[in-house]
């Protein structure tokens, strides 16, 4: 059993070192063949939508080799016989070969929608991860405005992607994106008149789409994805609190060949995940739903998940209309449908690009973060999360209110009302609740590191009280537990004379200094006061205590 | 996590570590127990048991077997599978999909166990680095760049730096003008309301007679006196033009029969024959086509959005986002008795756009005009 190895095999050797002697690529080996990654499964989140991506590149070039991009009119002659005979575009009639008449077709279509939806869904709950644990900090916030323009890309490309089979839902959801862009003030014609090369549907957009789909867009998301995976490589992953683990160092295992096999496992995974959703569940019966034709739509028309926020958002926007000149020439402002069109997609992707600047600005915290947050231990960021993911969710599922009627039987016209009000109201409830957990549970880790866990013991004392005997917690949870840092806070406090620092006087700076005070600071101090021994004391002041530091 | 009773039950240990739904001492709650790495030749890499190794790796060469012959069963489906209907394409699907996932996951799981039973246990530490450069680095780009700039006479030379952002200007525009043919009519921005609000219901056949409304899809003309019971709906579009899709997109109407009765005074009449009222199909909203029809209610629903709309009271709009009724389509019949249209719709059909103004109203002054 002693096959080891002593020396570099030839067959490798051989090679490296031609690369070598013309490259010199050694020196960035010797420094980065052992890079240490840490572990925590909240950073696979990410890599799902990375290994997404190459499978969608992978899947749709092999599509690009018989679809037809093109809405030249066609009478149907494949071997899908419901549809022989039918008048519909050559778009349609290459992506029904494709499911029919190409072994393994339908497959490849399956498994490119399939990873089209965990592409964005990977994404989402990856960014959500870097929100909530607070590694956009610094120095990682170019990477996170790289990741907005991701997120941001990714539905344009789903867009671009979906329309593109021409079938009447495909179809549907052009005709939305139709109403959608002219009803933009000014522009809103020209848009549409550009974009379609003329009046709606026109013979262009699927050509169009297509170039759009499979050169541009992916393009740039290439290039950005590089980008973000090199800052990462050079900035160095951040890690979870825990032992030995510091703003300075990198705790886990190396990239050869530890992290390397497991990254590549974990492609062949989500691969896998991907080829059994295409196999057994069903995605896009194009055939079932006939070719485009702007006279008819099926009911329960839905588009892909990550467009639910704005389907949602069209759809509980009151009638309002405006006619600012009141002439019949111009002035149109439909505002059913540019503020759902523009407001909340406009909230959430410039509130996430923002966020990193406007926290340091609230907090002056200007050093480096290569320890992420546990989400308890910034309760105001996490509540702030919490609420805008129910904005989100609230939009989401009134995108399927006509499914939520026609499944639990309510009316229709109620659900639109209840989402009119729930808009409003939930994202407020959703940041009270967040934040009292929040505090709740960072009193509960203050417990355990100055109490100790349960242990079950009842303790009878001589005088007769009953106590329960707690123990010391394991030396890695309470090392995770004290990894917390107060929030960092700007120097608010005024002077002898009643005067606020400089910076902090003008009706802005006061803003600023209140907000400061109220997100920063400390507001479960982890207590050390103490000795637990077999006290089972009260836990946690009750109040919260805003120290500054 | 009920292991731990024997742990009590010790007399004199009256502390015990642990209960249940507890970890004992030294167990981690999350993450593995940093094993100690005390027979480990570097520090923070423990090595695995051989053991333990030697019954993994007999696991992970099942995985790569069942790779193997998954693998070759993909390639005889591939052949022997043919697809052409939908049940062969069914059956074709499942045979290539379930090898392919048993293949790659079969791959997956075998290099997972090798990674986790097989590889070592590592706990290694890197050093990091501040990520700005050192103060006197940033000193030399600053004075190289300082240098540079001088050299290249940039500064100093005013007429050179004007002409240039003179010529940047432009330029910069050019790849914006090259998109102007992008609108393929290559009409003027002025023009694009007129073709908006303007249907082929106002021009003629070739006999020069007005568009007969057809059925969609057969394409049968409607005689007025064989749609006569009250309630029925038929979806409708222009003689001539049932397959030109940028005409549907707007001409597209929906047709109902109404008792006299029931109609209300948001339709116009005369523009009704024998009860029968055309609405555009084309949902005011965003332009899905309004295909619902509740025939007690006289409701019609747009599925997109839920925009619903009172079919005998001029299909005005009781629920959902749209802010506009459908307009109105003036019908008649020809000597023949089929359904005629007599003439555009007096309003722009379909959703709302910046020049299309208030329309209504100025189609009610010219009404009132007429």
């Amino acid at each position: 059993m002693t096959t080891e190895l002593k020396t570099v095999p030839k067959a490798i050797a051989g090679p490296s070192n031609f690369l070598d002697e013309r490259l010199g690529g050694a020196n960035f080996l010797k420094r980065n063949l052992r890079k240490i990654f840490p572990d925590h499964w909240s950073f696979l989140l990410g890599e799902i939508a990375l290994y997404s991506f190459i499978i969608l590149l992978l899947t749709g070039t092999f599509l690009t080799f018989w679809f037809k991009p093109s809405m030249e009119h066609v009478i149907y002659d494949g071997s899908y016989s419901p549809l022989t005979g039918v008048g519909m575009s050559a778009a349609y009639a290459s992506t029904l070969e494709i499911s029919f008449d190409v072994r393994g077709g339908l497959l490849m279509r399956q498994m490119h929608h399939w990873a089209a939806l965990l592409f964005v869904a990977g994404m989402t709950v990856h960014m959500l991860r870097v929100f909530f644990t607070g590694a956009y900090r610094k120095p990682r916030e170019l990477n996170w405005i790289i990741g907005v323009l991701l997120l941001t890309l990714a539905l344009a490309e789903g867009l671009t992607g979906y329309s593109l089979p021409d079938d009447l839902l495909s179809g549907a959801g052009l005709r939305i994106t139709e109403g959608v862009a002219i009803s933009l003030p000014i522009v809103g014609t020209f848009i549409t008149f550009f974009l379609f090369g003329g009046e709606y549907p026109g013979e262009d957009i699927v050509a169009r789409f297509y170039a759009l789909h499979i050169l541009l867009i992916p393009g740039i998301l290439l290039a950005l994805i590089s980008a973000h995976m090199v800052l990462m490589w050079v900035q160095k992953h951040t890690q979870m609190p825990g032992k030995s683990r510091t703003n300075q160092n990198v705790v886990g295992a190396p990239f050869y060949p530890a992290f390397m096999a497991k990254a590549g496992a974990y492609f062949l995974f989500t691969l896998a995940v991907i080829a059994g959703l295409a196999t057994f569940a069903q995605i896009n019966p194009i055939w079932l739903f006939g070719p485009y034709t702007p006279a008819d739509v099926s009911a329960g028309s839905q588009p892909d998940w990550y467009m639910g926020f704005l389907e949602g958002a069209l759809r509980i926007m009151p009638p309002w209309e405006i006619n600012l000149f009141g002439t019949a020439h111009a002035g149109t402002l439909p505002l059913s449908v540019i503020i759902p069109a523009l407001v909340p997609m406009g909230i959430i992707m410039t509130g996430l690009a923002l966020y990193p600047f406007l926290e340091r600005w609230v907090t002056g915290d200007n050093r480096e973060h290569h320890v992420a947050d546990r989400p308890r231990n910034n309760p105001h960021r996490t509540s702030i999360g919490i609420s805008a993911m129910t904005f989100y969710g609230v939009l989401w599922l009134l995108g399927a209110n006509d499914e939520i009627a026609a499944n639990f039987h309510v009316s229709l016209n109620w659900t639109t009302y209840a989402g009119r009000f729930l808009i409003f109201v939930a994202p407020a409830l959703a940041y009270l609740i967040t934040y009292r957990m929040c505090l709740g549970l960072q009193r509960q880790d203050a417990a355990v590191v100055s109490h100790g866990v349960e242990s079950g013991v009842i303790k009878r004392l001589p005088h007769g009280e009953f106590i329960e005997v707690h123990t010391p917690p394991a030396d890695d949870i309470e090392a995770h537990v004290r990894g917390k840092e107060p929030v960092a806070m700007l120097p608010v406090a005024e002077d002898a004379a009643g005067i606020p620092p400089k910076g902090m006087r003008g009706p802005l700076g006061k803003l600023r200094a209140r907000m400061s005070k109220a997100y920063g600071g400390e507001k479960i101090p982890l207590d050390e006061g103490h000795e637990h021994e077999e006290e089972h004391a009260a836990i946690g002041g009750g109040d919260d205590r805003s120290l500054t530091h | 996590m009920t292991d731990n009773e024997h742990e009590i039950e010790q007399p004199d240990e009256r502390v015990p570590k642990r209960v249940i739904g507890t970890p004992a001492p030294g167990t981690s709650m999350l993450g593995t127990v940093e094993a100690s790495d005390t027979d480990a030749e570097v520090p923070g890499v423990t090595l695995q048991d051989e053991d333990k190794a030697r019954k993994a790796e007999k696991i992970v060469a099942l995985c790569f077997t069942i790779t193997f012959l998954a693998s070759l069963a993909f390639i005889v489906s591939y052949v022997y599978f043919q697809v052409g209907s939908p049940e062969a394409t069914g059956t074709s699907n499942l045979a290539l999909g379930s090898t392919l996932t048993i293949a790659i996951l079969g791959l997956a799981v075998g290099i997972v166990i090798w990674v986790r039973q097989i590889m070592p246990k590592y706990s290694l530490i890197q050093e990091r680095h501040e990520m700005a450069s050192a103060e006197p680095d940033r000193e030399v780009v600053a004075d190289t760049f300082i240098q540079g700039a001088n050299e290249s006479g940039f500064v100093k030379r005013k007429l050179l730096r004007r002409t240039l952002l003179l010529a940047a200007a432009p330029l910069g525009l050019v790849p914006l003008v090259l998109l102007r043919d992008l609108d393929n009519s290559k009409m003027s921005g002025g023009r694009f309301n007129e073709v908006l609000r303007h249907t082929v219901w106002g021009e003629k056949n070739k006999e020069g007679k007005p568009l007969k409304l057809v059925v969609e899809g057969t394409g049968q003309p409607i005689r007025a006196a064989d749609f006569n019971s009250p309630g029925s709906i038929l979806s409708v579009v222009p003689e001539g033009f049932e397959h030109d899709l940028n005409a549907l997109a707007k001409a597209t109407l929906i047709l109902i029969k109404f008792r006299p009765e029931e109609l209300k005074a948001g339709v116009r009449q005369n523009w009704t024959h024998d009860g029968i009222v055309a609405y555009s199909k084309i949902c005011t909203h965003v332009g899905c086509p309004a295909a619902l029809y509740e025939q007690n209610t006289h409701h019609i629903l747009c599925p997109c959005h839920q925009s619903t709309f009172d079919a005998a009271d001029g299909a005005k709009v009781i629920f959902g986002p749209a802010a506009r009724p459908l307009p109105q389509l003036p019908i008649t019949v020809d000597e023949q008795g089929y359904l005629i249209a007599q003439g555009d719709f007096d309003v722009p059909v379909g959703p709302s756009y910046w020049e299309r103004g208030d329309a209504e109203r100025a189609a009610r002054e010219q009404g009132g005009q007429a």
